[in-house]
């Protein structure tokens, strides 16, 4: 291009402010058409995601059915004093581990599930990997000692190492872990690499067989178990009386 | 302003326009000629179907960022001139992820970072630079929805062998039979490569279909 009006600094700028604001507004447009939709189907994931820490599958179209059908209850647990709450799920878990973090007190959601006439308790929990967050539901039977099945995922694990967390062979393992040790303390569960029970035959050992080569996720996901399962024992004390 | 005198005289489809389209697809095809773009190509092409989303995806914002960019050749002030081809390319790459977002939500996940990434595909800033700063809209548009066919051609084809070989499967259905009951071709001891479901296989594939054409075509094979 020849010496033209556009290469001067006061159209560049001016040129640059109206692209920048035109985008912009066109963008801001955007994301609010389509807010509704994407709200919408990240409540519909956590719909599924507990459902599936139960043991039942569901899609998006009959996730919202399923829900209401399976999870007979929902608490919000502050203290020791649980609410009932039938928008739980909703409840940010990032936000209110921060809060925890800056001293005000932390809002636990409980969801409360029944499957061929057996009682679930089902508490989400919230951690870090190795790159960036995992999250998960843990579903513990009625008796609260041993957990009945898992929910993990993961914002950006390694594909094929650690964001194998979301795969069945390793969430099975913790179908029937205790969460107790023999003398009745609380250990949580731990994603061990030396247990010598790749099956998982014992159960009462608090420890699953770890991923190869995922060993920071793995302990990512041991930590987050014990910090968070821990946080409703105060609670589940008082439902066990 | 040469160009808008040509479009002018041309007819829309005329043979030099066709080419446009065509060329990408084989002799200049940005993969597997000009080596653009290989990041995504190996990185979402485990499954056909997230590889034809993809390919959709880069077609929408090559075409619509390249009429875009030439609709505003003549008002781009030249020093700023890749800022600008940066908004425009990542505004529309916005806009394909919102809509992914709100309406295919678990191919979008599993898409992640690779849509948001489009914005660095060097096949997008190349052809802007390339083609669309010095021609027309229409050129340009068809320019923009053959190099990006050429792209998801590649695409398709690799996720076709990925997903056949590595899941036994095209688009999720089962072909081969179930591998878990062991109907069907399993049930006579085939076995699902897990391996082509990495990304290593999928550059080996890659390099299997650049081998073909160049085998084809003997002039596409550098001479240093």
């Amino acid at each position: 291009m020849s010496t033209k009006r556009t290469d001067k600094a006061s159209y560049t700028i001016i040129f640059s402010i109206i692209l920048v604001v035109v985008v912009g507004s066109l963008l801001a447009f955007f994301a609010n058409a389509t807010k509704e939709l994407r709200v919408n189907n990240d409540k519909v994931k956590s719909q599924m995601d507990i459902l599936s820490s139960m043991g039942i599958e569901s899609t998006r179209a009959n996730a919202t059915e399923m829900f209401n059908k399976y999870i007979t209850k929902q608490y919000v647990i502050e203290g020791v004093n649980a609410t009932e709450n039938p928008e739980a799920y909703l409840i940010d878990i990032k936000k209110e581990q921060n809060k925890a973090k800056e001293g005000g007190v932390q809002r636990l959601p409980l969801f409360v599930g029944e499957k061929e006439g057996e009682k679930i308790y089902i508490v989400p929990v919230r951690g870090n990997g190795l790159w960036d967050a995992i999250w998960g539901y843990v579903a513990l039977n009625g008796d609260l000692k041993s957990i009945y099945g898992v929910f993990f995922d993961h914002k950006g694990e390694t594909p094929g190492l650690g964001a194998n967390i979301t795969e069945p062979f390793f969430k099975d393992d913790f179908k029937g872990e205790m969460l107790y040790d023999a003398s009745g303390d609380f250990k949580s569960v731990e994603i061990s690499k030396s247990n010598g029970d790749p099956n998982n035959v014992d159960k009462t050992d608090n420890q699953v067989d770890a991923i190869s080569g995922a060993t920071i996720t793995g302990n990512g996901v041991g930590t987050m178990l014990k910090k968070d399962i821990r946080l409703y024992l105060p609670y589940f004390e008082t439902l066990k009386k | 302003m040469a160009d808008n005198k040509n479009i002018e005289k041309e007819p829309l489809f005329s043979k030099k326009n066709i080419g446009l389209v065509m060329d990408p697809l084989t002799d200049s095809n940005p993969i597997t000629v000009q080596v653009l773009g290989i990041c995504s190509a190996l990185a979402i092409t485990a499954e056909l179907k997230a590889s034809v989303i993809m390919a959709l995806s880069v077609m929408f914002v090559l075409a619509a960022g390249n009429v875009v960019i030439s609709l505003l050749r003549n008002v781009i002030p030249s020093s700023i001139r890749i800022i600008a081809q940066l908004v425009v390319v990542a505004a529309l790459v916005i806009i394909v992820d919102l809509t992914l977002k709100a309406y295919v939500p678990d191919l979008a996940k599993k898409l992640s970072v690779f849509v948001g990434l489009i914005i660095t595909n060097c096949i997008i800033m190349g052809r802007f630079e390339a083609f669309a700063l010095g021609n027309g809209p229409w050129k340009s548009f068809l320019d923009g929805i053959g190099n990006a066919a050429g792209y998801g051609l590649i695409l398709v084809i690799v996720g076709f062998f990925r997903e056949l070989l590595g899941s036994g499967k095209l688009f999720g259905f089962q072909i081969f039979g179930d591998p878990v009951e062991k109907t069907g071709l399993y049930a006579l001891g085939y076995e699902n490569n897990g391996f082509m479901l990495l990304a290593p296989m999928a550059l080996i594939t890659l390099g299997l279909i650049i081998g073909f054409q160049r085998s084809r075509n003997k002039s596409l094979i550098e001479t240093n």
